[in-house]
């Protein structure tokens, strides 16, 4: 029990250090202090981690009774059991590597300690989400990440556009925050209780459960989840938040806090299996999202913008896993796509590092002769997103392909679609920063060097991750699978029979990969093409490129008429409402200066009013009646 | 010995007392002169002891007059105090003509 | 019509006529004589009711003292000269109205009220006698008695500080 509490309070312990003293002990030192405290978290949640694994036993810790209402209950507590340890190793374990490499690629910036506090505090909450043992201490974490989020995207905060990226984040995710807290009311409304462990129980031992009621429930999770893990509709903070440092995006954007939704759809399996018609929902939208994220992608030019699209579509595939009932394939794609996502963050980072915060891919290029651990690094770690054996990304992706085969070929081929968009897009970000000639500034090109082995460090064991992350979940024998399998209710971890079908699919899924890199390759290696200027941009790529209008869609749909709704009420209604007031006090004053006047101090006059006032007085006591 | 109200009745006396306090109001509203106001004062509590005094009898009960005894002490008390009031307003003024008197003015 | 009625019915007009006159009469001397008729004619009244120790009690407070002190208050301010302005008419137009209003409405009031005059009881029990006055004075109104002598008191300390105020000041 205090390991666990150590393992939650370390990342906090640092950052209260960081926010108080960070900024007289020097950079390097608070930076080691920030990392240090996460590599405890890390070491204690193997620790725990070795010990489920043997004993397959869920530990359970209650720290202290929290609300008590009736029969309403909610406790402080923790669960470790296989999920949330598992979900503990890749976000400490990334979440080292990424503070790690910050030491190094924040260290010319002033706000270097601000910049650990909030990494270790977001590491503190993403603990308590992971960790917790009901929803409400779920919701605590969710909210921190979320303020973490905010915070380190607009870490820059002297630029207005960052400003308003981090708003938009808060703001997204307050959406989907409403619909998570709906959820909750109306699962504590049903069950008194908000514990994982007893609401599973309860909704195992119930005879009579509304249906309704319960996939109403479960569709407010899911637009929780949709916010935080950047799903259609809310999915539009994902790219602006890009305007944070480059470790940010890694570590928040793409590996841990986006993956909080699908934790908390995989933490409530049981209630989600119960309302199908949600996870049909969950189903489409997450393979639309996989779709129209891709599309996007193909055309954008700021290479860390490619990058965020492409983690949305990801997670697209994974919500489409989680519609489909395959927690555990969606579990294991969130996992590998930590590692290589992570890797690709962290290397584009490493390419803007090198040319100090170029963005646009078109002033790239040529990088790989300089560049070299940082390219091999990208290299395997696109081939794992494009799904190419025996890269890890094949194996996660080909098995959501084949789930969603079994169950609906349309999402197979939208999905089989999205992979392919990946493959191009990737390589084709690949082949522009790193082949062909330089084609920035002379200035940039003198200064173009390998990033520092603490920013090669961690690239290179992410690719290590990357590449062998695969072996867990092997087809006809995975080890995942039956570690999760205490999870879930649902036999869905039979081992899959392999047979033609599979293995055809699996060619397809394979040759889709290539051809996509192939098109890429014949398009910006052979034909040697840049892409366009913005201006040049026409067609339906203008569309794509403009991420289909979205934002400008938002924008009017809501803000405009939020703000004419707001002018309206200001110019109408507010000065209709003071003028009532200050009329009313006219009025008031008007009425005083004219009863002033009765006040002439005029005795006869006083007795008058005295005696006609005597005279209603009595009239009404004792003629009235 | 009869009760005396058997031969004259209640309402002649309230409606003696009624009257003669109206007169005193009559006079308050009237004059000008705050000594006259002042008598027509003096009315308005002699009727309301009249009054009392009748019921008194009615009832046959001494508080009756208990209260007009009181109400002479105060009025006793009441007329030396506003005749000093009065005598120092002259003084000031040269004049008690109650129009006069406007410091109440709000 | 019996005696006492008709001494009544004589008493009331004097007293009613003294009234008027008190407020009609143009020198406040005038007028203070008058009132001192009307409250003999009051006094009369107690007497008639039987009240004599009221009566002597009456005529020494109010015809004696009160009526003296404004005699020598009008001596002192040498009111007695006629020369009073009236009041605008409107002023007196409203007072003959409230006059007559108040008139109306408190006659109404206790012809309202008639019904409830039952009839008239004779005890036989002595009430009215200076012993029975003064026990009830001094055993039931005690404490008031005690505060209406400190309040007789005030007012004279109070009528003293008046007065000699204004010569202080000069």
């Amino acid at each position: 029990m205090n390991l666990a509490l150590l393992l939650l309070l370390a990342p906090f312990l640092g950052f209260l250090f960081n926010i108080f003293f960070g900024k007289n002990i020097g950079k390097t030192a608070s930076g080691i202090i920030g990392t240090g405290t996460v590599v405890l978290s890390f070491a204690l949640s193997i620790f725990f981690f070795l010990q489920i694994n043997q004993s397959h036993q869920a530990i359970s810790i209650q720290l202290f009774d929290w609300i008590q209402i009736s029969n309403f209950k909610v406790d402080f507590g923790f669960l470790l059991d296989q999920l949330s340890i598992l979900w503990l190793l890749f976000v400490t374990g990334i979440g080292s590597l990424i503070h790690l490499y910050s030491i190094s690629y924040m260290h010319d910036d002033e706000n270097m300690h601000k910049f650990f506090a909030y990494l270790n505090l977001f590491i503190f909450f993403m603990i308590a989400l992971v960790i917790g043992s009901n929803l409400v201490v779920l919701f605590i974490g969710w909210e921190g990440v979320g303020l973490c989020s905010y915070l380190l995207i607009g870490f820059w905060h002297k630029n207005q556009d960052f400003n308003d990226a981090a708003k938009k984040a808060f703001i997204m995710n307050r959406i989907g925050d409403l619909g998570l807290l709906i959820g909750m009311f109306i699962l504590g409304s049903l069950f008194s209780t908000l514990d994982y462990a007893t609401l599973k129980t309860a909704i195992a031992g119930a005879t009579d459960l509304n249906i309704y009621w319960i996939s109403a429930a479960a569709f407010a999770l899911f637009i929780g989840a949709c916010g935080k893990s950047a799903q259609i509709p809310l999915y539009t903070w994902l790219p602006d938040a890009m305007a944070g440092p480059t470790p940010v995006s890694a570590l928040i954007h793409a590996a841990t806090m986006v993956t909080a939704g699908i934790f908390m759809i995989t933490r409530l399996n049981f209630l989600f299996d119960l309302a199908p018609d949600v996870q049909n929902i969950i189903a489409i939208v997450g393979s639309i999202t996989a779709l129209v994220a891709a599309t996007i992608a193909l055309v954008q030019t700021d290479i860390k913008k490619v990058l965020a699209y492409s983690t949305v579509s990801q997670l697209g595939l994974m919500f489409l896993a989680l519609g489909l009932g395959a927690y555990e394939v969606a579990v294991f794609h969130v996992i590998t796509h930590a590692f290589f996502k992570a890797c690709l963050f962290l290397g584009s980072g490493s390419v803007i590092h090198a040319l100090h915060g170029e963005q646009d891919m078109r002033n790239m290029g040529g990088l790989k002769k300089v560049m070299g651990i940082t390219f091999i690094t990208f290299l395997i770690s696109s081939l794992a997103i494009s799904g190419i054996p025996p890269f890890s990304g094949f194996f996660s992706k080909d098995e959501i392909l084949l789930v969603a085969f079994e169950h609906n070929k349309v999402l197979w081929f939208i999905a089989s679609l999205a992979s392919l968009m990946t493959a191009f897009y990737m390589f084709r970000l690949l082949y522009l920063t790193f082949f062909k000639e330089f084609r920035g500034t002379a200035e940039q090109k003198s200064h173009l060097h390998e990033s520092p082995s603490l920013i090669t460090f961690p690239l290179i064991v992410l690719a290590i991750l990357a590449t062998i992350g695969g072996l867990i979940s092997l087809p006809t024998n995975s080890w995942l699978n039956a570690y999760l399998a205490p999870l879930f209710t649902k036999t869905a971890t039979e081992a899959h029979h392999f047979g033609t079908t599979e293995y055809a699919l699996m060619a397809v899924a394979v040759i889709g990969g290539i051809v996509g890199i192939a098109i890429a390759y014949a398009k910006y290696i052979k034909q040697n093409q840049l892409p366009a200027e913005d201006a040049a941009i026409s067609g339906f790529a203008k569309v794509l490129y403009n991420k289909y209008y979205v934002d400008e869609i938002y924008d009017y749909l809501f803000v405009k008429s939020t703000n004419s709704l707001s002018r309206f009420f200001r110019d109408q209604v507010e000065t209709t409402l003071s003028s009532l007031v200050f009329g009313l006090g006219k009025v008031t004053n008007e009425i005083a200066f004219q009863g002033k006047k009765l006040q002439s101090g005029s005795i006869g006059f006083y007795l008058f009013a005295f005696v006609l006032g005597l005279c209603a007085i009595v009239t009404y006591l004792f003629l009235a009646q | 010995m009869n009760n005396i109200l058997n031969e004259i009745g209640i309402e002649n006396y309230i409606f003696l007392s009624t009257i003669l306090f109206c007169i005193g109001i009559f006079g308050v509203l009237y004059r000008r002169n705050a000594i006259i106001v002042f008598m027509s004062i003096e009315i308005m509590l002699n009727a309301v002891n009249l009054l009392f005094v009748a019921f008194s009898t009615y009832h046959q009960d001494a508080q009756g007059q208990i209260f007009v005894f009181f109400s002479m002490a105060v009025a006793a008390a009441e007329v030396a105090v506003g005749l000093a009031i009065l005598v120092s307003i002259f003084r000031n003024l040269g004049s008690i003509d109650i129009n006069n008197l406007k410091n109440l003015k709000g | 019509m019996s005696t006492i009625l008709i001494i009544f019915c004589v008493l009331a007009a004097i007293t009613l006529s003294t009234a008027f006159l008190t407020i009609f009469s143009r020198n406040p001397i005038h007028s203070a004589l008058y009132l001192v008729i009307c409250f003999f004619s009051i006094a009369g009244h107690y007497l008639l009711l039987n009240s004599q120790f009221l009566a002597i009690m009456h005529l020494i407070v109010y015809s004696g003292a009160i009526m003296i002190l404004f005699l020598f208050t009008i001596m002192l301010m040498n009111l007695n000269k006629e020369n009073e302005v009236h009041k605008p008419r409107i002023t007196r137009l409203g007072a003959i109205v409230s006059f007559c209003l108040i008139c109306i409405v408190l006659i109404l009031v206790f012809i309202n009220s008639k019904p409830i005059i039952g009839e008239y009881v004779h005890t036989g029990e002595d009430y009215q006698s200076i012993k029975v006055l003064g026990h009830v004075l001094l055993n039931e109104y005690m404490v008031p008695f005690e505060f209406a002598s400190i309040l007789l008191l005030v007012a004279m300390i109070g009528a003293v500080l008046l007065s000699k105020k204004e010569k202080t000041g000069k």
